[in-house]
């Protein structure tokens, strides 16, 4: 299996990360994973990023879309392959590992 | 006031529940799962726990009008269409229809990263969608345990599936939750402790080569329900439950007759026959002709208007119409008539429980009067006996329910008579023929009786058997004072007697013409002694009147001498001397 060095945007410093956090509502762990993704993005992605925030109980029929199943829920669908990260956000390490900033 | 509420509360108390559509599962449950609540189907890899939740699911949609939510963890949507299309199952139309909806559930664990507490809110998200969106009233959840798969946190996946099924009794959804057991345990990973209204175990188990499948409830709350395991058969038709009633003895009684098909062998039975419903074992050395016998039965059913089934384990079933063709059957017509129907099986294809659940189904199928199995001898082959006898009591105990009479055939393997139990089932048969070998003078006869026959007059005669160009037929055997006498020796026999009642008739009619002839010779001495006796009478006759004229002549001869001599004249004196010279 070969993979396209564009797709891994190995040399490319300004590549855009494309995420999206899938939150139910205000629960305790959607409030802590939104706070903490905005966290994170700010101190490493710079404005390097595009991070769109979608309440599932808003926009229902997304929920078959991305395969929703534990919820706090964010996929980060660029750069390189799709990576889905859950829970709260708050173990930053392994955030960071998931997005491939590391 | 207090009373009335009281019986309310009865009322409300009793539980509802949903029919599967399965056969022979709701019977089992007393009338399906618990309306409401959630069910745990466990079971090992490939006993049929997709199939029986997909089956719950599509048969509510189609028969039942509660639509149903599918949510599969193992297999997409596509897949899951195609694997149950075979069993008939139009799983497309019904989406289409809005009647089903199908949500494959995927997670791989290597895509996915823990990164602090979550929930499965995604999931209920999905689900209640789902459910709102057709109104569904049934649910499957196959298989959630996929979820311990692919995320790694037991603690929160245990919190969020108790408070799922919780969720699901709140959302009033008749669900099933199927589980793969190991372990030891029902369920991998404990689900038992979350569902805990019906947990139903299924079994796919091989024993000497042979696989069965059973099912069986571990528990029901709140309801009565069977407790064996029971056979279950998936075939083209889906999956069926055998239900194995208790065995009880309040089957209905008939005490109509139905003919055997051998004349002679129903004026052995009281002159008519079986009972109908009843169950009749013929069992008999090899080549003793029971296969014959069972034809005729079933031959004589079709001729009257009978439906029959023929389940053949031995023979193909073209084998037996050319073979029977042979002693005057004609099968093929009453194939094409539609009353006959053959079913033919290796026993060796599958357990005796399956067999039996096939035997069933096909019985319900065809609704039949009379059944054949010919012969159970080779069903242990697949068992032991002591499972074998279970087989068939429970077997007779449905036909007779079912008002059928039976004909079961059986190999003896032994020719003791007083040995001879049968599979065991001798006891459970209402009638009993044997057919025995009788070797005398060099040949082999059959011989047949009646061992028991119960609630009839039967014959306690040994008959002998012929097989003849137009069926069968019983002859009486020949007790002479040589002995029993069978095949040629009672021939034999036969002939020797014939000829001694013609040199017997001969010899009558010998003795009859001679007593003519004497007859003839005495009435013609006696009509000669009577001519004799007659011309002798007349010779004396004469000399009779001869004497009379003499003494009339001489009287008047001495008057005329006395009228003379006293000188009188008479008239004419000159006559009487004349006379007298004259004479």
């Amino acid at each position: 299996m070969t993979i396209a060095a564009t797709e891994l945007n190995w040399d490319e410093d300004d590549q855009l990360y494309v995420l999206r956090l899938y939150v139910a509502g205000t629960s305790p762990n959607s409030v802590r994973a939104v706070s903490n993704i905005k966290r994170i993005c700010k101190n490493h992605l710079k404005d390097n990023y595009d991070l769109e925030i979608v309440d599932v109980y808003q926009q229902l029929e997304k929920a078959g879309e991305d395969q929703l199943i534990a919820l706090p829920l964010l996929v980060k669908k660029a750069p390189g392959q799709v990576r889905r990260l859950v829970g709260d956000m708050s173990d930053e390490e392994k955030v960071l590992k998931g997005l491939g900033v590391y | 006031m207090s009373k009335k509420e009281t019986k309310n509360n009865i009322q409300h108390r009793v539980l509802e529940k949903t029919p599967t559509g399965i056969s022979g599962l709701d019977e089992i449950t007393g009338g399906g799962l618990p309306k409401g609540r959630p069910t745990l189907v466990c079971g090992g890899a490939g006993c049929g726990k997709t199939l029986l939740s997909t089956e719950f699911i599509v048969k509510g949609a189609a028969e039942f009008n509660e639509p149903g939510v599918f949510m599969a963890f193992e297999e997409t949507a596509d897949e899951l269409a195609t694997n149950v299309a075979s069993l008939g199952f139009d799983l497309q139309k019904l989406q289409k229809e809005n009647r089903l909806r199908i949500d494959h559930v995927q997670i791989e664990r290597n895509q996915i990263e823990e990164t602090g507490a979550y929930d499965l809110e995604g999931l209920f998200i999905r689900l209640n969608y789902a459910i709102d969106s057709i109104g569904a009233k049934r649910v499957v959840l196959d298989t959630i345990e996929n979820l311990f798969a692919g995320l790694t946190n037991i603690a929160i996946l245990r919190a969020e599936l108790r408070r799922l099924f919780h969720w699901l009794k709140e959302k009033g959804v008749t669900a099933i939750i199927t589980a793969e057991s190991g372990d030891g345990k029902l369920t991998r990973h404990g689900l038992e402790e979350y569902v805990s209204d019906c947990v139903i175990l299924l079994d796919h188990r091989i024993i000497d080569q042979v696989s069965t499948r059973r099912m069986r409830i571990v528990k029901y709350r709140g309801s009565i329900h069977g407790t064996n395991e029971y056979p279950f058969l998936i075939d083209e038709n889906g999956l069926s439950v055998l239900p194995v009633t208790s065995l009880n003895l309040e089957k209905n009684a008939s005490s109509e007759r139905i003919p055997t098909g051998i004349k002679a062998l129903d004026g052995m039975l009281g002159g008519k026959g079986f009972y109908k419903g009843s169950s009749i074992l013929v069992s008999g050395t090899a080549g003793t002709g029971k296969t014959s016998i069972a034809a005729h039965f079933a031959n004589q059913a079709c001729n009257d208007g009978r439906r029959c089934l023929y389940f053949a384990f031995e023979e193909s079933p073209r084998q037996i119409i050319r073979n029977m063709k042979s002693i005057g059957m004609q099968f093929g017509r009453h194939i094409d008539g539609g009353l006959l129907k053959f079913y033919a099986s290796r026993p060796t294809l599958y357990g005796l429980e399956m067999h039996l659940v096939t035997i069933h189904k096909l019985i319900r199928e065809f609704k039949p009067e009379v059944v054949v199995l010919d012969p159970i001898t080779n069903l242990i082959t697949v068992g032991v006996l002591s499972d074998v006898k279970s087989m068939l009591i429970r077997l007779i105990d449905f036909l007779q329910n079912e008002g059928i009479t039976v004909m079961f055939t059986a190999l003896a393997l032994n020719t003791v008579v007083g040995d001879q139990t049968d599979e065991g089932i001798s006891s459970l048969v209402d009638t009993w023929l044997l057919v025995r070998d009788i070797e005398s003078n060099g040949e082999r006869n059959r011989g047949l009786y009646i061992i028991k026959s119960r609630g009839m007059k039967h014959s306690n005669q040994v008959r002998e058997f012929v097989i003849t160009d137009n069926g069968l037929d019983l002859v009486d055997v020949y007790l002479g004072p040589q002995g029993i006498l069978t095949g040629s020796a009672r021939e034999a026999q036969q002939i020797t007697e014939r000829t001694g009642v013609a040199l017997h008739d001969y010899e009558v009619d010998a003795k009859d013409r001679e007593i003519g002839r004497r007859r003839k010779v005495l009435e013609a001495k006696v009509l000669s002694l009577q001519s004799e006796f007659e011309s002798a009478e007349e010779e004396l006759n004469k000399i009779y009147l001869q004497e009379e004229l003499k003494k009339q002549v001489s009287e008047k001869a001495r008057q005329e001498m006395l009228r003379l001599r006293r000188g009188e004249r008479g008239e004419e004196p000159t006559v009487e001397p004349k006379k007298k010279s004259n004479e």
